[in-house]
């Protein structure tokens, strides 16, 4: 069969159900692309031999009742997978090998799916372009040179550059979407408390959210539906009825109130990205969806309210890397030193950056001024969206001020670097479950993606018209190769 | 607000990471613009509102007390960075 790494999910699945492919050839083909593709720096680390040997074993005596039956896939190396290294990205855990696997993770395994290995993504998930790793940047596949989005950026490389059918990623502030809009490929975020938190390398506690990547937003649905479960190791996962994603999409989304928040056009928004907007209206009403102006009247406060709350849970949750019972250790002349210059020399810059915010906002006499100002925000933005959905049933909006950057663009100026995530972080704040899809280019031929944003809860309405629009919208990702050796 | 060296210095005592003049100066750069940008929150009177502390809205679960993993000692040491078979080992603390 040719061209086994340029299938769909649900055709690769079908392939090997029909018995036209097998799970070892499926995990073969894309094992020998990820070779052929280094250049792209996606792999932290590769388990292709594992791979293989679980492929065979999955030949030998097949289950085609799993949900993701021999699918081989890659994970992004935040997510503790048991004997594998994972590193999130830094020299902190640079050898760290989990005795544990993370419950979204085991929910894949479990459905049959096979790891190939580990996915590049910014040191703790902290960044918008995958420059602050400390195994260095990935290359968009889109063009050479061009950052892949982050903190998700491996995986979305790895999907946008066909090393992996689907994967897994991170959402923060906007570390699924963003990456997917940059790349071309579907990211869902879903609603806080839907898939579970245990095992993952905590950044902020009260933002974080696995999610899909994928090729498509059947794809999508499909994945999510195999790692949200409710889950009693992570104490605020959520016991909710949880639909069958993948077997309750539909396109039919006539009648649906589609929001549009006045607030989300920014000064300097460049005019392809309003156009874009625009074009996503008028899918939407194509769709048969009714199209209602909202307000969001605190949408520019979710920034810095943003950059209060995760370097606060940041700066408390990394505080266990101390050099004492796993990673990194430098040598020191007493305890306290060694604290020290283990964790200087083992984080990055933009993590030690954030672990000083977040130091600083919770430190004795700045706390009410700045954190406690930042909930009372928080909740003032929360506030907005649960007023908004009294009237319409979700949200549209572009996923990115901008289409992909260049890599060391915005590197050296950390603000401008945050601005990337003006348009996804009031969703983490608020909980809220959201997806990026692929709606066009720019004039450069990169990328550009529209977000659609749902209640609490509601992946299924997200993902039903971002299923409708997908089909009205036509998006032909433009894959050249270039990297491929 | 100005955030000086002085005050980073008690950061990055308070965050145990050490920083050198250099590094310092970068991050005090650093700090202040991204504070610049953070203080626009306080065009918001927010007297009245409640804090949003998690937007999950469930209140903590209980769980039996019981043990659950037994003998994962090995494990538990097995990413220590310093090799010893028993116990984690840290630089002396006491004279």
């Amino acid at each position: 069969m040719s061209d086994i790494t340029s299938q769909s999910l649900s055709s690769l699945i079908n392939n090997i159900k029909n018995k036209k492919l097998s799970s070892e050839e499926a995990t073969k083909a894309f094992i020998d692309r990820s070779n052929k593709s280094k250049e792209l720096n996606t792999y932290v680390t590769e388990d292709f031999s594992n791979a293989i040997l679980k492929a065979k074993k999955f030949d030998e005596k097949p289950n085609f009742d799993l949900k993701l039956p021999g699918i081989p896939m890659a994970v992004k190396d935040l997510f503790c997978t048991k004997d594998i290294k994972t590193t999130a990205g830094s020299k902190i855990l640079e050898n760290f090998i989990p005795t544990y696997e993370s419950t979204v993770t085991q929910n894949i395994w479990n459905e049959g799916a096979i790891l190939l290995g580990k996915l590049n993504c910014d040191e703790f998930a902290m960044g918008s372009s995958n420059e602050t790793s400390f195994f260095g940047n990935v290359q968009n596949p889109i063009d050479k040179g061009l950052v892949p989005g982050g903190s998700s950026g491996g995986s979305s490389a790895a999907v946008s550059g066909q090393l992996t059918p689907i994967t897994i990623g991170t959402d923060t502030g906007g570390s699924i979407r963003q990456p997917a809009s940059f790349t071309g490929t579907v990211g869902l975020k879903p609603t806080y408390g839907s898939c579970s938190r245990y095992g993952i390398v905590a950044f902020a506690s009260s933002l974080d959210q696995a999610g899909p990547m994928a090729q498509n937003v059947q794809d999508c649905a499909l994945l999510q539906e195999v790692i949200s479960s409710y889950d009693t190791k992570d104490s605020t996962s959520i016991d909710f009825n949880r639909n069958e994603y993948s077997k309750e999409l539909t396109k039919e989304i006539k009648g649906k109130k589609i929001g549009i928040p006045k607030e989300y056009r920014v000064d300097g928004m460049p005019k392809e990205i309003e156009d874009l907007w625009q074009k996503g209206i008028e899918y939407a009403k194509d769709c048969g969806a009714e199209i209602i102006d909202i307000s969001l009247p605190h949408t520019s406060y979710a920034l810095p309210t943003y950059y209060i709350v995760a370097p606060a849970e940041a700066s408390s949750n990394l505080a266990r890397y101390d050099g004492v019972k796993y990673g990194f250790r430098a040598k020191g002349e007493n305890l306290i030193d060694m604290y020290e210059k283990t964790r200087s020399e083992g984080f990055g810059a933009e993590v030690q950056r954030r672990i000083m915010i977040g130091t600083y906002v919770l430190s004795s006499g700045y706390y009410d001024a700045y954190y406690l100002k930042a909930q009372k925000v928080r909740k003032l933005i929360k506030n907005d969206f649960d007023e908004a959905y009294k009237k319409v049933d979700a949200i549209l909006t572009p996923s990115t001020p901008s289409s992909a950057f260049k890599i060391g663009e915005k590197k050296d100026d950390p603000v401008s670097m945050y601005l990337n995530d003006i348009f996804t972080v009031p969703v983490n704040l608020a909980g809220l479950p959201a997806i990026s899809i692929p709606a066009g280019h720019d004039e450069k031929g990169y990328p550009l993606g529209l977000q659609i944003i749902g209640k609490a809860f509601k992946e299924q309405e997200v993902l039903n018209i971002a299923y409708a629009m997908e089909d009205k919208i036509g998006f032909q990702n433009k894959i050249t190769d270039w990297w491929i050796k | 607000m100005n955030i000086d060296l002085k005050t980073i210095k008690h950061i990055s005592k308070l965050s145990r990471i050490s920083v050198d003049e250099k590094k310092a100066e970068k991050l005090a750069g650093d700090l202040n613009s991204i504070f610049k940008f953070i203080e626009k929150l306080n065009e918001l009177k927010t007297d009245k509102v409640e804090p949003l502390t998690s937007v999950a809205e469930t209140t903590l679960r209980l769980r039996s007390d019981e043990v659950k993993s037994e003998n994962i000692r090995d494990q538990i040491i097995k990413n220590s960075p310093e090799e010893n078979e028993d116990f984690f080992v840290v630089p002396k603390v006491v004279e």
